[in-house]
């Protein structure tokens, strides 16, 4: 189960960084930052039952740092849609050299 | 570790593949809506899977925190944002999603009637309820990784004003 476990995590945190690198609306890269994160609880819960609980622990301190990530991220992404009146990052490139 | 029955590890496979499927939808969705939804399916998989690798308080916080309260946030912005009509990304009119509903509805089906017939294993359901699942989260939560405990809470203040700061508008 736990090495299921960990595969179905490697594919899904996979997925997510294709996510990330292919898309371009800001919001689904977030999600797909989100994709991520998800992925790697599913790593600490399936190992947590060969080391102990320590790992579901770790789970909650991700989705306390995931939800303030996506509070202060969507605030982010809100401020820039009011400057450029859009999300599309090929679009937001004031910092491009 | 428990042992556990071919009914078990095939519906693990079963909501593994339906995560895995649906984050693939995810990443290939146009619409932000279609995609936030499909990623909210991959959650709701998840938590199931964390239920059945014995975390059972992970799989509830899951449904609550994930699919509950961060999702919503992001369907709020693209709400605000007003970013949900692609051009070109109509209501579903092909063959396939169909078949593919039908399919799970088969599947549904199928795991209705194997569970009708064989009996709930009575001992599993008392050794989780001797288990204690929050306790053994909260043990070392409140111990061990107290100071990271309390620190959490100026992370989560810190977004709180960030948040309100970065989105508010100017007048």
């Amino acid at each position: 189960m736990v090495a299921e476990a960990l595969f179905f995590s490697a594919v899904l945190f996979t997925i997510g960084v294709v996510g990330v690198l292919t898309r371009r609306n800001a919001i689904i890269i977030f999600m797909a930052v989100e994709l991520m994160l998800n992925a790697v609880n599913l790593s600490f819960v399936a190992l947590s039952r060969l080391y102990g609980v320590t790992g579901q622990v770790f789970v909650i301190f991700v989705m306390a740092v995931a939800a303030a990530e996506a509070a202060v991220g969507l605030a982010i992404i809100i401020s820039i849609f009011r400057h450029h009146e859009t999300v599309d990052l090929q679009n937001i490139n004031l910092l491009k050299g | 570790m428990m042992h556990h029955g071919l009914f078990f590890q095939f519906n693990f496979y079963v909501f593994g593949l339906i995560a895995v499927a649906s984050a693939l939808a995810f990443v290939t969705r146009k619409s932000p809506v279609a995609a936030a939804l499909w990623l909210v399916n991959t959650m709701f998989c998840l938590a199931v899977l964390y239920v059945m690798l014995d975390a059972q308080f992970i799989g509830v916080v899951q449904v609550l925190l994930y699919a509950g309260a961060i999702m919503v946030v992001f369907l709020f912005v693209v709400m605000l944002l007003n970013l949900g009509h692609v051009p070109g990304s109509g209501d579903i009119k092909r063959l396939w999603p169909r078949l593919l509903a039908g399919a799970a509805g088969i599947l549904l089906l199928a795991e209705f009637s194997v569970l009708g017939r064989q009996q709930l294993p009575r001992q599993l359901i008392e050794s989780t309820a001797q288990n204690n699942v929050v306790t053994a989260v909260a043990g070392p939560l409140f111990n061990e990784y107290l100071l990271a405990f309390e620190v959490t809470s100026i992370l989560l203040l810190a977004a709180i004003i960030g948040a309100v700061v970065l989105a508010k508008r100017r007048v």
